[in-house]
């Protein structure tokens, strides 16, 4: 099963021709995802590492049958890249691009709520389940097929504690990087209702940050509605209130969203926490095999 | 972006927002000239894009002008909440009859903008939250929608504002709510709003921008206030370093937001203070490394620094030669604990291992991010 994307996903890569896309086009298609067209406007009728590139999204989903996308396309023309993949019918929308305005995240955030599409970023390392399909820029060797979900909002946090997961021989389903900005297409809440669902998956890793009140959210929903197994992390424990860590997520406003609440959220909702990238993927093997 | 009071003010003004007579001064000079043409009786509020400075000692009464300014000597140069006060922007006083606060901010677990009024203002709205919670009320707009009359009545009446005031009120949301959307605000906000003999003044002013948005606002861009930013921080941002200074001793350089704050996380966990966050991005080149090293190598704090990389699309090797071209071009007069993983691990290592062989430089490799974070806050000691 594996949530979001798998063997079947066939999937579009908008903005194919720049250095990003086609950097990442070719690890992709390495890894053995289906990526059956490009679009770059002006540029249709090229081709890819062999892959075709189309003008319009609309077209390359009629004459290839896509029903997925991921979008290199630079931020001032981002929103218009999903706009377009969401109208040409795809189903799952995964947008990499950082630095995008928040209002045009907020209204392409509107605009896939209202057709029920999966918008995964902006501002993300992709998704990848595992031996299946990969959109994004994760480095997919660090993977290994297996039972763990995870869901982040960071990407090279996600990258080490999958990491440390596998050098204990733990595998993982699918790997979700949400996103680091304000506004993104899907919540932990959404995506851990997914992995509830999934036979593939037994127990969950989200990876939280500073900023926003999605983690204390996601304890509320974990504490009612789970019944799988969830460890957590929380990064920011020492970012100081009102600077911005990298991210434009991650930064402590008016006192709200600081690592601290987050942290006592999910322990109340009986989530155990690592201190530590290392500490994670120790609990993760010792509740396997609690469960085994 | 956070926008000084005087020049959000100013963009106020244009909205139709009525705002107090004032002049601002960089020096005390024009301070005393500002004082004189606003009748003596006037308020010194220092120019520095932090939150309560009131309450920290940036904003003084004056009754005259020799007050104004002596007041003016003290404030200048003075560093409140770590920043430098180089402007005062000088403002009449106000008769105030009562205190409100009208605000707009992004909110992003409603995925919308919320408008928040309270009949009671001057603090925090978070305090008048929690001390006054039946006079502030709430409404989400969706900004596809706009902004719809009822929504303002709804928080007018539900705040309990004076209704002689409402229409008043209604005129100063509608231009708040336009500022909001033309400059692509995340945060405008009045507080206080303040009721005087000729009307409702804004009393002080907040405009944060979108910095993702500023591509199209070139006018705000210019609006941006260096003098008082860290000067680190202002080269690195010349740099293109997403780096944020903080007040510990031990430097952390690492690849991606999440790892450069739980790499902070790790030394703090330690025992240690992190000197700053320091994220040089994905696939960060062997030169940004380097200047990353100078960078952080400007705080003179800093006693050891932790690279701590992960190689997703940042190559370890290209991380190696950036640390080694970092040493051939400048002293680096504290040790290094490098951990390497992921893609190019081995050639990475390999590089510092040669150079190590033929130079006897302090750096100290290591295996995990644990064991680095324990190394750096026991060199830093």
């Amino acid at each position: 099963m594996a949530i979001i994307i798998d063997e079947n996903t066939k999937a579009i890569v908008q903005g194919i021709t720049g250095s990003q896309g086609r950097f990442h086009t070719e690890r992709m298609l390495a890894y053995g995802t289906k990526i059956v067209a490009g679009v770059t406007p002006g540029k249709g009728g090229s081709k890819v590492f062999d892959v075709p590139v189309f003008d319009r999204v609309s077209e390359a989903v009629e004459k290839t049958g896509a029903n997925a996308s991921v979008i290199f396309v630079p931020a001032p023309f981002a929103t218009d890249a999903i706009f377009e993949a969401v109208d040409a019918g795809v189903e799952v929308v995964v947008c990499i691009t950082e630095g995008i305005p928040v209002y045009d995240e907020l209204k392409a955030y509107k605009k896939v709520k209202e057709a029920g599409v999966i918008l995964i970023g902006p501002n993300c390392p992709g998704v990848i389940s595992v031996g299946k399909s990969h959109l994004g820029i994760m480095p997919t060797q660090i993977f290994k097929e297996g039972n763990v979900g995870i869901v982040s909002r960071s990407g090279t946090l996600t990258y080490q504690i999958a990491y440390n997961l596998t050098r204990l021989g733990i595998g993982q389903s699918t790997v979700v990087g949400i996103g680091g900005d304000r506004i993104v297409g899907m919540s932990f809440v959404e995506i851990l209702e997914m992995f509830e669902e999934d036979d593939e998956t037994d127990l969950v890793v989200l990876i939280g940050e500073i900023g926003g009140t999605d983690e204390e959210e996601a304890a509320k929903f974990i504490e009612k509605k789970m019944s799988k197994p969830v460890v957590g992390y929380v990064a920011g424990i020492t970012a100081p209130p009102g600077k911005r860590m990298g991210h434009a997520g991650a930064i402590i406003e008016g006192g709200r969203g600081t690592a601290e609440s987050k942290i006592k959220a999910l322990e109340e909702a009986g989530v155990e926490v690592g201190r530590t990238p290392m500490e994670v993927a120790e609990i993760v093997k010792r509740k396997l095999e609690d469960k085994a | 972006m956070r926008l000084h009071e005087y020049q959000a003010k100013q963009i106020f003004a244009k909205y139709g927002i009525k705002i107090p007579r004032g002049k601002l001064a960089t020096n005390v000079e024009e301070v005393k000239r500002a004082a004189e043409e606003l009748g003596g009786k006037v308020v010194l509020k220092s120019q520095i894009l932090v939150g309560g400075r009131g309450k920290a000692g940036g904003i003084k009464l004056a009754n005259s002008v020799d007050e104004a300014v002596e007041i003016a000597k003290g404030l200048f140069g003075k560093v409140i909440k770590g920043h430098r006060v180089e402007k005062i922007y000088v403002e009449e006083q106000l008769d105030i009859k009562k205190e409100m606060y009208v605000g707009l901010t992004l909110d992003r677990a409603e995925k919308g903008i919320a408008l928040i009024v309270s009949s009671v203002g001057g603090m925090d709205i978070e305090e008048i939250a929690a001390e006054h919670p039946e006079k502030i009320a709430r409404v989400t707009i969706n900004p596809l929608y706009g902004l719809f009359d009822y929504q303002i009545r709804e928080v007018l009446y539900k705040s309990g504002m004076p209704k002689e005031l409402h229409k008043e009120l209604t005129a100063i949301i509608k231009s708040l709510y336009k500022i909001l959307v033309d400059h692509e605000a995340e945060l405008t906000e009045i507080n206080p709003l303040v009721l005087t003999d000729k009307g409702l003044y804004a009393a002080d002013a907040r405009l944060n921008v979108d910095d993702n948005a500023l591509y199209r606002h070139p006018e705000l861009k210019e609006m941006r206030d260096y003098t008082e930013v860290d000067q680190i921080e202002r080269i690195a941002e010349e740099k293109g370093l997403n780096y944020v200074k903080l007040d510990g001793n031990i430097g952390v350089i690492a690849n991606g937001a999440g790892m450069s704050m739980s790499t902070m996380d790790l030394i703090y966990l330690e025992g240690g203070k992190p000197a700053n966050f320091l994220d040089i991005g994905g696939g960060a080149s062997s030169e940004v490394v380097k200047e990353a090293i100078k960078t952080i190598l400007m705080d003179k704090n800093v006693k050891v620094i932790f690279m701590n990389i992960f190689g997703g699309i940042t190559r370890c090797d290209e991380v190696a030669k950036g640390l080694v071209k970092a040493f051939q071009e400048i002293e680096v007069p504290v040790p290094i604990v490098l951990r390497l993983a992921g893609t190019n691990e081995e050639e990475g290592r390999k590089i510092i291992e040669d150079f190590l062989e033929k130079e006897k430089k302090n750096i100290i490799v290591v295996e995990t991010m644990e064991e680095g974070a324990k190394k750096a806050v026991e060199l830093a000691r």
